[in-house]
């Protein structure tokens, strides 16, 4: 009985959570241009989507690729700062070590607004022209406390002894490094990155305040302006179907997959 | 690894220059008149303009009824997921964790769309439920991440000691889950506040909150009042991290 009551609460929520996500996902299956007009079954927004027949030009596609390209850029760096600093934190003692955790948490505690309006004041105060170069640094300096945060456990669950060894047995620190200390790092350097990469993919007021006035657009400020004009681009819907659809099968396999290692190794 | 301290080094340069510098860029232009001269007059602007004070205001309401609503139906999400007893499947976790990785923009969008489709007018009460719909997971993963992380044998021992099921929940599983509940209200609370486009979204620009009225001051190039109110939205976050001083780090660092 109370498992019944418990599910059906969860289920609601569920259910509350998913409302628009689906109402969006069956509306991207017509060709109507207002939302919520049903006018039959059809897969043109589909077709239009990967043939670039948008109707707005090819502008969706373009901020798509800018989004990833810079989700990218900015994860990569990311993940190189991030696992630098890591390491240099890691063997920091005290106060240092207080001061540089302390520094790697702001970005993660500011609200995005205020990161990008800091940014921008940033920019303007350097008379640094603002487009991808300042989206992609801006991406990178609230990505690389995510990176920091997941290598550091993988410093302090490795044996040191492994390194010393490596050493002792008359590799070069840079081998070390590369065939020792890397490997050992790798699984939190993937999930930093991949962390950074979701990140970068999510944000919206960053990017909105630093991408300038050359008509930069990533999804997210493509789609603040469209909804702004009134009116979405129709094959908006197809495209954020599609996206979840792909958010969600990664999580399920990500997740599925960690569980299961877990279940083994209980 | 012994020498490898000086490691930090370049992230030390980089926060310096794209997170301090900028941070004393808001003080530094929140203090100065448009030709660069020390004034306090934005300051005081924003203490004696009813707009922008009731702005304030209502921010403040709409995140702390947001916060709270979030806690009041997250909270039993939270614990029922946890409870072996009663959810057995890692499927429905996902499923509450899924829609912090997709853009909140579209989610909002998607929101407003369905509240316009059904005839719902636009409105505070849409702001209300769209806010509690954009940050509910993030009240429920931290709770449920403490939750999972919970020595079961505090519970256990308050069972054997002859504590009704209701005072060990109580007495012993929500207090030890307040690290949790706290750093929920931390990803809830300013958040909220802060957000732009959301709430124009959401009441089709009849409400603004917060973020907007910093937004609109900095896209129209008030970029000197803009910097205040940021710098007041800066001092609170100061006071609420203070207020909940539980490591959000230790939270979000296991998102996947």
């Amino acid at each position: 009985m109370k498992k019944i009551l418990a599910q059906c609460y969860i289920w609601l929520l569920l259910a509350m959570l998913y409302a628009p996500l689906l109402f969006i996902a069956v509306f991207s299956f017509t060709e109507s241009r207002v939302l919520g007009n049903w006018t039959g079954f059809s897969t043109k927004l589909y077709a239009n989507l990967f043939t670039g027949g948008v109707n707005g030009g090819s502008s969706l596609m373009s901020a798509v690729e800018n989004t990833l390209l810079i989700a990218l850029i900015a994860a990569v760096f990311s993940t190189i700062l991030g696992t630098v600093a890591a390491i240099g934190i890691f063997n920091l003692r005290g106060r240092k070590r207080q001061t540089m955790q302390f520094l790697n948490n702001i970005p993660m505690i500011n609200p995005d607004i205020i990161t990008g309006v800091s940014l921008f004041l940033l920019f303007v105060f350097l008379k640094f022209s603002q487009g991808y170069v300042t989206v992609i640094l801006a991406h990178i300096t609230f990505c690389t406390p995510y990176v920091v945060l997941s290598v550091m456990p993988k410093l302090s669950q490795m044996n040191p002894n492994i390194y010393e060894a490596a050493l002792d047995l008359g590799a070069t620190p840079s081998t070390a490094l590369r065939k020792v200390l890397v490997p050992e790092l790798r699984p939190g350097m993937i999930s930093g990155f991949i962390m950074a990469f979701t990140m970068s993919l999510d944000d919206f007021a960053v990017t909105f305040f630093t991408r300038g006035t050359i008509g930069l657009d990533t999804l997210s400020t493509y789609i603040y302006t469209d909804a702004r004009k009134g009116g979405l681009t129709p094959e908006l819907r197809p495209l954020m179907t599609l996206i979840f659809l792909l958010v969600l099968v990664l999580l399920l396999i990500i997740n599925l997959r960690s569980a299961r290692a877990e279940n083994k190794a209980k | 690894m012994v020498k490898r301290s000086y490691w930090s080094l370049p992230y030390l340069i980089f926060m310096v220059v794209f997170v301090v510098l900028p941070l004393l860029l808001i003080v530094l232009y929140a203090f100065q008149d448009g030709s660069g001269h020390f004034t306090l007059s934005n300051i005081t602007r924003f203490f004696t303009d009813s707009d922008s004070l009731s702005t304030f205001a209502l921010s403040i309401e709409v995140a702390i009824e947001n916060t709270l609503i979030c806690i009041l139906l997250g909270y039993p999400a939270a614990w029922i997921l946890s409870n072996h007893k009663l959810n057995r499947s890692a499927v429905t976790v996902v499923l509450f964790i899924m829609p912090m990785w997709i853009n909140a923009l579209m989610r909002t969008l998607a929101t407003a769309e369905l509240f316009s489709m059904l005839g719902i007018t636009l409105g505070k009460g849409t702001l209300l439920f769209g806010m509690v719909y954009d940050y509910l997971p993030f009240m429920i993963y931290p709770i449920y991440n403490t939750l999972m992380k919970m020595d079961n044998s505090y519970a256990e021992a308050a069972e054997d000691l002859g504590a009704a099921p209701w005072k060990v929940f109580w007495k012993v599983t929500v207090p030890l889950s307040f690290p949790g509940v706290m750093s929920g209200i931390l990803m809830v609370f300013m958040p909220t506040v802060s957000t732009f486009a959301i709430s124009e979204f959401l009441t089709n620009n009849k409400i603004k909150l917060f973020g907007t009225i910093i937004q609109e001051n900095i896209n129209s190039s008030m970029w000197n009042y803009g910097a205040a109110l940021a710098f007041i939205m800066l001092i609170i976050i100061g006071i609420t991290s203070m207020l909940g001083e539980t490591k959000q780090s230790e939270t979000e660092g296991g998102l996947i």
